[in-house]
């Protein structure tokens, strides 16, 4: 009953999402692309690093892979053909980083990301310069921002779809194994390795289609502009907000930081990364499970409270 | 340029990653902190070396003495504000790494956005001893000759203070056991905040150090910290000599990629030993551990 | 009957230490033995390698005659072997009966999730935790931790099973339901090795007994027996301090 419910009322929200370009005129519509473009990167981030607690910070080199694909190929290829090269580019990268790291500690996945947004931007760069001999391409295609607005949407709900269909099978139970205690998840029998992979590999590949889709937005694309590091942080900070262990985390927290994220950079341009850095602080240490994880703990404590005080008035009637 | 020149230039520049390195091992290998501003720290101990040289009688050389112990005290206050409250909720290692990961990681944002509405986003410079002086039949210029001497020195002073001294010995055994080492009366919490202090005037000196001979810019430290990393793992955790080796290893091999390949491949240089790495020897090249 | 188990001149070696050095011994189908010997004599580090946890520097492992050095820990559960741990892990942020059906839902040839719940409900009532599924697995008490663990280890349905110091740290009331689990274990045709410092437990459960010393094999045969080789209780009194 409930779940049919909620199906409903989703479906009911995404209705409207797609039907709300007719509504809203071209800066809402451009609005909500940001808004729901963010959405799904921070719901791929947490897919794979939610449970397994490997700290991905490498979300924009596959966004700006994503979008220097798209740069690159746009007048030469059909664009779905474009989206599936900068899938399979995406796909690759994602698996030469987890075959030699993810068989070791945590730590050497985190260094390994940590730094490939910018390996990849100057190997970009220096590819642009010293093959093609110009820096920045420009990028036009002949239809608007609801079309990127309406494949964005799509993938959002694809890839909430693969958050729901993870967690309800046994392979959300590995994710949540190998976040626990790696050695215990092998003796039981799981190929810790293999189901990692597996997982950065499709969160990865998601990624990059966000930025694929996302590049027409910009017109004129620079490794600067798309491997923007603050792309990597916000991704981060909205999903451990909302929570990242969670399928709705990352929406929860996506929202309202987007929202702050856009008034700052329009009326701070240049503090914003200092408060957002400061923000970011305080939800590890006030937060450390996110909204929702605060919520539900709680929760439960009220519940259990509350039970209490009526099994107290029962026992004071009785 | 002539190999002579390739390599003292290499020589220079691995010196200063050897430095910054052995900053990074100990907060990683004794606080247990794997400090993702790090970088961060160094390029403001640089912009930190750039405003005091500019004061009248103050060269960079005695400016040191001012942003050095300045990166102390920044290290420590980070330490006590930022990081101990994490280490002492932390249930275990795993989950004080990621903690340490994430906070980190929001510090760099917050230094860099700080840096930048100071300084700008240019690269800065300024010129210190930029005379010629000629050393095994090429010359040089003198900043980085002496860049080279102060990183060896502070690197070779800090090293003593760790392996000769019984206040070393006692951080040293923070590192390979903080249980024990509290079994025999050390005070783990002020020992990893003063290694992590260390490690923070480390890399202030190596910032000092770096601005003698480089331009810098606000958005420069996550490749200095990316450095700083795969020095300390080619190196081994923790492991001091290692980080020395290690960096003046990296420094030579991107000098070289820079002078005879490109000077936009030296990062992909930094990467691919980084892979070889971590395909062979995962724990270092240097065995494992200080003892 | 048939060897399960065949250990041939296994070893291991950390630099310049050797942990295990060329040990060989043998199981067959259906025993229980004993694994003794002062601390730091290898008995973990054999049972590490032959669980798959550490790699063997040299030597090999053979279950049913398939070789196990070499392979994957989670290859090794799933051609049989399951192990418990010499301090207690539990995956903490899932509650009891997930810890074992995640142990259930990972072995070989994984039943529907229906059957492994109905499973899961067995393997706990065995085990004495019936009805404490949905208790959070981390704030269990030492004994209930072990009794969990033991239950997530027959959950991936282990021709041999490996208990590391299992019985360490229970009372003595504790310690006769323990000694009774196990037994009952071994009545359904369970081959078991065991780690152990527990001498009356040792006594109770295990014919047989192998004992190390500085990663060698110095004895192996009937327990009584064992225990009163000269060099054994040399091996023991030289390590006093170590012996409970």
């Amino acid at each position: 009953m409930i779940a049919a419910f909620s199906f409903t009322a989703l479906a009911a929200v995404f209705t409207a999402l797609a039907a709300a370009p007719f509504f809203l005129g071209t800066y809402g519509t451009g609005f909500l692309l940001g808004l729901v473009g963010y959405v799904t990167l921070a719901s791929a981030w947490a897919l794979f690093s939610g449970p397994t607690r490997y700290v991905s910070l490498a979300t924009v080199a596959f966004f700006g892979i994503g979008a220097y694909t798209v740069a690159v190929l746009y007048e030469t290829l059909p664009s779905w053909l474009v989206l599936v090269v900068a899938a399979l580019i995406g796909l690759v990268v994602a698996l030469l980083v987890g075959l030699s790291t993810l068989r070791l500690a945590g730590v050497y996945f985190v260094i390994f990301t940590f730094g490939l947004a910018e390996l990849i931007r100057q190997i970009v760069t220096w590819y642009e310069v010293n093959i093609t001999g110009t820096l920045g391409r420009y990028l036009f295609v002949d239809y608007g921002p609801e079309v990127v607005y309406w494949k964005l949407l799509a993938l959002c709900a694809v890839t909430l779809a693969i958050g729901y269909l993870v967690k309800r099978s046994r392979w959300g139970l590995a994710l949540k194994m190998i976040g626990d205690d790696e050695v215990v998840a092998e003796h039981c029998g799981l190929p810790t390795a293999r189901v990692k992979l597996a997982l950065f590999a499709a969160s990865s590949v998601i990624i990059t289609l966000v930025g694929a889709i996302q590049a027409p937005r910009w017109t004129y694309i620079e490794p600067t502009i798309v491997f923007n590091p603050t792309i990597s942080f916000l991704t981060l900070i909205m999903a451990l907000l909302g929570g990242a262990g969670r399928l709705w985390g990352p929406v929860v927290g996506a929202v309202p930081l987007f929202l702050l994220f856009e008034w700052l950079s329009a009326n701070f341009p240049d503090h914003y990364s200092i408060i957002l850095g400061l923000l970011f602080i305080a939800i590890v240490f006030v937060l450390p499970n996110g909204v929702l994880g605060f919520l539900e703990e709680h929760w439960t404590r009220l519940r259990a409270n509350r039970s209490a005080k009526s099994d107290l008035e029962k026992r004071e009637a009785g | 340029m002539t190999l002579t020149t390739t390599l003292i230039a290499g020589l220079v520049l691995g010196g200063t990653y050897a430095l910054v390195a052995m900053g990074l091992t100990l907060q990683y290998g004794i606080a247990r902190i794997m400090n993702l501003a790090y970088g961060d720290m160094i390029i403001t101990a640089a912009f930190a070396a750039f405003i005091v040289q500019a004061l009248p009688s103050i060269n960079p050389l005695t400016g040191l003495a001012i942003v050095v112990p300045g990166g102390f005290v920044f290290g420590y206050l980070v330490y006590v504000f930022l990081l101990s409250p994490l280490v002492k909720r932390a249930p275990n290692q795993a989950a004080l790494e990621v903690d340490s990961i994430l906070t980190t990681f929001g510090l760099l944002f917050v230094i860099q956005g700080v840096l930048l509405v100071l300084f700008g986003s240019n690269y800065t410079s300024y010129t210190f001893l930029n005379v010629p002086v000629s050393i095994f039949g090429t010359t040089v210029a003198a900043n980085r000759l002496i860049a080279l001497v102060l990183a060896l020195a502070i690197g070779l002073l800090f090293y003593a203070l760790l392996t000769r001294t019984r206040w070393g010995t006692a951080l040293r055994a923070v590192a390979v056991s903080p249980q024990s080492a509290q079994l025999v009366g050390i005070n783990t919490d002020r020992a990893a905040a003063i290694a992590f202090a260390m490690g923070t005037a480390l890399a202030a000196a190596g910032g000092t150090v770096i601005s003698m001979y480089q331009t810098f810019t606000a958005t420069g430290g996550v490749v200095f910290t990316m450095k700083a990393l795969i020095v300390v793992i080619m190196g081994g955790v923790g492991n001091l000599l290692g980080a020395l080796t290690a960096g003046l290893v990296l420094g030579i091999v991107e000098t070289a990629v820079s002078t005879y390949v490109d000077p936009g491949l030296t990062l992909a240089a930094t990467y691919t030993i980084f892979l070889v790495v971590l395909l062979w020897r995962p724990e270092g090249l240097f065995g494992r551990r200080v003892r | 009957m048939q060897d399960l188990l065949d250990v041939r001149n296994l070893t291991k070696r950390f630099g310049g230490l050797t942990a295990v050095n060329d040990l060989s011994f043998t199981l067959r189908q259906g025993e229980v033995a004993a694994l003794l010997g002062p601390n730091g004599s290898g008995k973990t580090t054999a049972l590490n390698m032959i669980s798959g946890f550490q790699p063997a520097s040299s030597g090999t492992v053979l279950l049913d005659g398939e070789r196990l050095t070499g392979r994957p820990p989670h290859w090794i559960s799933h051609a049989g072997v399951a192990r418990t741990f010499q301090l207690v892990r539990v995956l903490s942020s899932l509650n009891v009966e997930e810890n074992i059906l995640a142990a259930v839902m990972f072995r070989k040839n994984p039943p529907a999730k229906e059957t492994a719940q109905e499973e899961v409900q067995r393997l706990l009532e065995d085990v004495g935790l019936a009805g404490r599924s949905n208790e959070n697995a981390a704030s269990l008490t030492y004994i209930d931790q072990k009794r969990m663990e033991l239950a997530r280890a027959l959950a991936s349905k282990p021709k041999l099973l490996l208990l590391d110091e299992w019985l360490a740290g229970l009372n003595p009331s504790e310690l006769s339901i323990g000694i009774g689990l196990i037994s009952n274990l071994n009545e359904k045709g369970i081959t078991i090795l065991l780690v152990e410092h527990v001498m009356d437990a040792i006594r109770a459960l295990c014919p047989r007994a192998v004992v190390m010393n500085a990663g060698r094999k110095i004895a192996d045969g009937a327990t009584a027996e064992v225990l009163r080789d000269p060099e054994v209780v040399r091996a023991y009194l030289g390590g006093a301090h170590a012996v409970a």
